[in-house]
């Protein structure tokens, strides 16, 4: 059996009938992060890391799943004759990339992930493979995103030269919000951080689980006065929300690798776009594919046409997957 | 260059208009000159670079980038400048860029063949969003929702001096507007400008609300005109020479040299330019030929001559006759043209009516047996405004013709819309298959738009390049002002202003309008 055939264009391992981040219920599924684009309530038996495992109780339920093993990173499980180990992906708090061996074979599906540091994402680590199913979020060259640390000085200035107004960071509620508050608290701003109602369950999560986010507060159980000069994170959805009315008229900012293109964010209705992605861009996607020293790469969540034909021109056997249920919704999908 | 790129990022971004206006003010009272003039210029498209054009900026960028991944992104992206600024692989800016000035000087002298290794070294030097203001700032194709209005808008705040006057004087000064500047901070005289040489800011009417308007209004107080199916022209004579401009004030004489040589007098004339043989107007397809060229093709002169038909006269000689009532002025009109007849311009009639109910008749008629777009009121007793008044010229559209047609292809909007599938072309039956006969990217809302996109994602059935067939099961309303002949189109007709009316989510496909109603809508000529 070669790599090719260890592991289907649906991420199916037919040696031990389990799928990669299945998009409809299966008897075995392991899961890469909890993203709703990767974890689906209903599977049979469900293997992922802890703080996965975490993530998928607290937004589908404790028995969102028939059975759970949790496996830490680096941790192999032998199943069969086939192994699979789990290694960071450096994308949200637990998210991995699954490694499964098979003699001598080697499989590498990324899921979701970025190179970056992110304090709230255990680091990304670079496994060798013969065969990498690579995602392709940011997959075209106008994707450079810049460092995180000086858009958050950035949105900071806006905050201080804005006294009278409230800054509304749009940011997704699991993984890009913890990240932004945390960038906020390691660049040294230290006021509370106001809530959406939406954020508190995962924000309490990564507290939980060891990523500190300073003060935070509900947004619904403050004065309209308070907020002036404060910040508030909320769902995207939230920027253009009637709850948004509760602001001092807000700065609407939104957290996101997409926010690079600007006329997307004038569609957007956004004020202060922020590029602060959890994808991979275009140079990181390239170098990983180069440095997995991978002969074969799929592509698949995002834009697959640029980064297959960028592979074949490598010289690599490149294809784009079509996973079922999984349809490009034109981007703005979970980050 | 780094505030001049602050500013137009905040100019694209800011959806309030009084923080543009603030931001346009702040960035005028504190940048020096000549850099804040020549800023004005660029923002509202006064400013040109003969060699610099942004088919040199994707050359320069195609040598850099592999081009089918340049084509995915430009595709993705919707917009050529932010797509380049985006795309450049180089970063490398710790030197700061030129101010302004500087770079535009160096835009303007530099030579063709050295031009592509400057604006590399240059993108390569700028930040993130420097390298975006300075793409917007290299092809002119600014797209960042700001209007000249508003600029001069800004110009008003800040010094307190009067709008129209400042755009009465935009047209005769050139950047880096030294003068207007001193003049707005009261350091110097008002710039001269001979009324000759410039254009006057038009009159523009207002949809008519037939159910509030026609039973508030006295017929008696109001003359009626066709409304002709031309573009509005401002046709300035004097000493300084002949100028043709359009509605918004760009020159377009050498389009037209057929009218600009032979029109002669002293005058600043308003009318509707049309084309056509001893004043008899052709369907605006045929104007069309004449539109958006630089200068005019020896058969279309022939074919498509044009003329002026003349509404409106605001100077008389040298008397600026705008303060006068309408009826004066059209006095003053028939006689100037009295005085000087001319091979082309005619006067365009008015339509002698006693009531509402007569003057419905009358549009009716003309739009089905001449196909007027419909009438103009204007009231007798009013001054020559620029602007929009409102109450004081009325325009009364005929009703629109309608037809059902099934989408056929849709494409990706740019700039705002540029990831949604928001260019449609639909078509009506011919035998058992469809014909297109139109293409149109307004009348819906933005909820639509994403319906629309939506169904389009789940219905194509091929694409190329930009453009996706979908399954032919979609039926759109189209309102349209007419249908014409033409030879351009496979089904041998053309819509003017086409719209989609309503979308029939409801309607099968099989039930759509026919080849044949849409002709049975050509006007007989």
């Amino acid at each position: 059996m070669n790599a090719m055939t260890l592991i289907d264009r649906n991420l199916h391992i037919r040696a031990i009938d389990t799928y990669v981040d299945p998009t409809v219920p299966r008897a075995r599924a392991i899961i890469t992060h909890g993203h709703s684009d990767h974890a689906r309530s209903g599977h049979g038996a469900v293997l992922a890391t802890a703080d996965t495992i975490a993530v998928m109780k607290t937004r589908y339920g404790e028995d969102c799943a028939g059975s759970f093993q949790a496996v830490a990173f680096g941790e192999s499980v032998v199943i069969d004759d086939v192994t699979i180990t789990l290694h960071p992906a450096g994308h949200i708090l637990g998210s991995a990339q699954v490694l499964i061996e098979h003699k001598g074979q080697r499989v590498v599906v990324t899921g979701d992930y970025k190179r970056l540091p992110d304090a709230t994402a255990q680091p990304f680590e670079l496994i060798k493979c013969d065969l990498l199913v690579t995602e392709a979020t940011f997959g075209l060259p106008v994707f450079q995103h810049p460092d995180p640390k000086a858009e958050t000085a950035r949105l900071l200035r806006s905050v201080e030269a804005n006294a009278e107004r409230a800054h509304l960071i749009g940011a997704y509620p699991l993984g890009k919000a913890q990240r932004v508050i945390r960038l906020l608290r390691d660049a040294g701003y230290d006021a509370p951080i106001y809530l959406h109602g939406a954020m508190v369950r995962l924000c309490e999560l990564y507290e939980e689980r060891g990523v500190a986010l300073g003060d935070l507060r509900l947004v619904m159980e403050t004065s309209k006065a308070e907020l002036a000069g404060k910040l508030a994170v909320g769902p995207p959805s939230a920027l253009k929300d009637v709850w948004s009315r509760r602001l001092p008229d807000p700065v609407l900012a939104m957290a996101s690798g997409w926010m690079s293109v600007k006329q997307r964010a004038r569609q957007s209705g956004v004020e202060l776009p922020l590029i602060i992605s959890d994808h991979a861009d275009w140079n990181e996607l390239g170098e990983t594919i180069a440095e997995t020293g991978a002969g074969t790469v799929w592509v698949t969540h995002g834009r697959e046409d640029a980064l297959v034909y960028y592979c074949r021109k490598q010289g690599l056997n490149a294809e784009p997957l079509n996973i079922q249920g999984f349809e490009d919704d034109g981007g703005e999908g979970e980050e | 260059m780094k505030r001049f790129a602050q500013l137009m990022e905040l100019l694209a971004l800011t959806p309030s208009r009084n923080r543009k206006i603030a931001a346009l003010t702040e960035y005028f009272r504190t940048t020096p000159d000549p850099d804040r003039g020549l800023a004005l210029a660029v923002l509202t498209g006064a400013l040109t670079f003969r060699n610099v054009k942004p088919a040199l900026l994707k050359e320069t960028v195609l040598a850099e980038v592999d081009p089918h991944l340049f084509a995915l992104s430009y595709d993705y992206v919707g917009d050529l400048g932010e797509t380049i600024a985006l795309i450049w692989p180089h970063h490398g800016g710790t030197e700061e860029l030129p101010r302004l000035s500087d770079l535009i000087e160096l835009f303007n002298t530099t030579s063709k063949h050295e031009l592509p290794a400057l604006i590399a070294s240059l993108l390569t030097r700028a930040q993130v969003n420097e390298r975006w203001a300075l793409v917007k700032l290299a092809t002119g194709a600014l797209r960042i929702g700001l209007s000249a209005r508003l600029a001069k808008t800004a110009l008003a705040e800040m010094s307190g001096k009067d709008l129209q006057q400042i755009e009465e004087i935009w047209h005769g000064i050139t950047p880096p507007y030294t003068e207007l500047f001193a003049w707005l901070e009261d350091k110097g005289e008002a710039p001269l400008i001979a009324h000759t040489a410039r254009f006057h800011p038009l009159m523009l009417s207002n949809a008519i609300d037939e159910e509030k308007d026609l039973a508030s209004l006295d017929p008696r107080d109001f003359a009626a005109e066709w409304k002709w199916d031309g573009i509005r022209v401002q046709l300035v004579m004097g000493q300084g020479g002949i100028s043709l401009f359009s509605r918004t004030g760009d020159e377009i004489g050498e389009a037209f040299p057929d009218i600009v040589e032979e029109v002669f007098g002293e005058a600043v004339l308003d009318g509707e330019l049309l084309v056509g043989h001893a004043f008899d107007p052709l369907p605006f397809n045929d104007l069309q030929q004449r539109l958006n060229r630089k200068v005019a093709l020896p058969k279309h002169l022939k074919e498509y001559p044009a003329f002026i038909r003349v509404y409106d006269i605001l100077f008389d000689g040298d008397e600026d006759v705008r303060p006068l009532m309408w009826r004066e002025r059209r006095e003053r009109l028939e006689a100037w043209l009295a005085r000087n007849p001319q091979t082309r311009l005619d006067l365009s009639e008015v339509i002698p009516f006693a009531d509402w109910q007569e003057l419905a008749a009358i549009r009716r008629r003309g739009a089905d047996e001449n196909g007027h777009e419909g009438v103009m009121l204007k009231l007798k007793a009013s001054p020559y405004v620029p602007g929009r008044p409102k109450g004081l010229w009325f325009k009364w559209k005929r009703d629109p013709n309608v037809v059902d047609a099934v989408l056929m292809y849709a494409q990706r909007g740019h700039g705002k819309r540029s990831s949604f599938y928001s260019d449609y072309t639909f078509g009506v039956w011919a035998g058992n298959e469809i014909v297109p006969i139109g293409k149109a990217y307004f009348g819906f809302t933005d909820e639509e738009l994403k319906q629309l996109d939506r169904w389009i994602r789940a219905n194509t059935i091929g694409s190329f390049g930009p453009v996706r067939e979908v399954r032919k099961e979609l039926v759109f309303e189209v309102a349209f002002d007419s249908a014409q002949l033409s030879g351009r189109h496979k089904s041998g007709v053309a819509l003017r202003f086409p719209r989609i009316n309503r979308i029939r989510w409801d309607k099968p496909a099989g039930e759509a309008g026919t080849l044949e109603d849409v002709r049975a809508l050509v006007p007989a000529t």
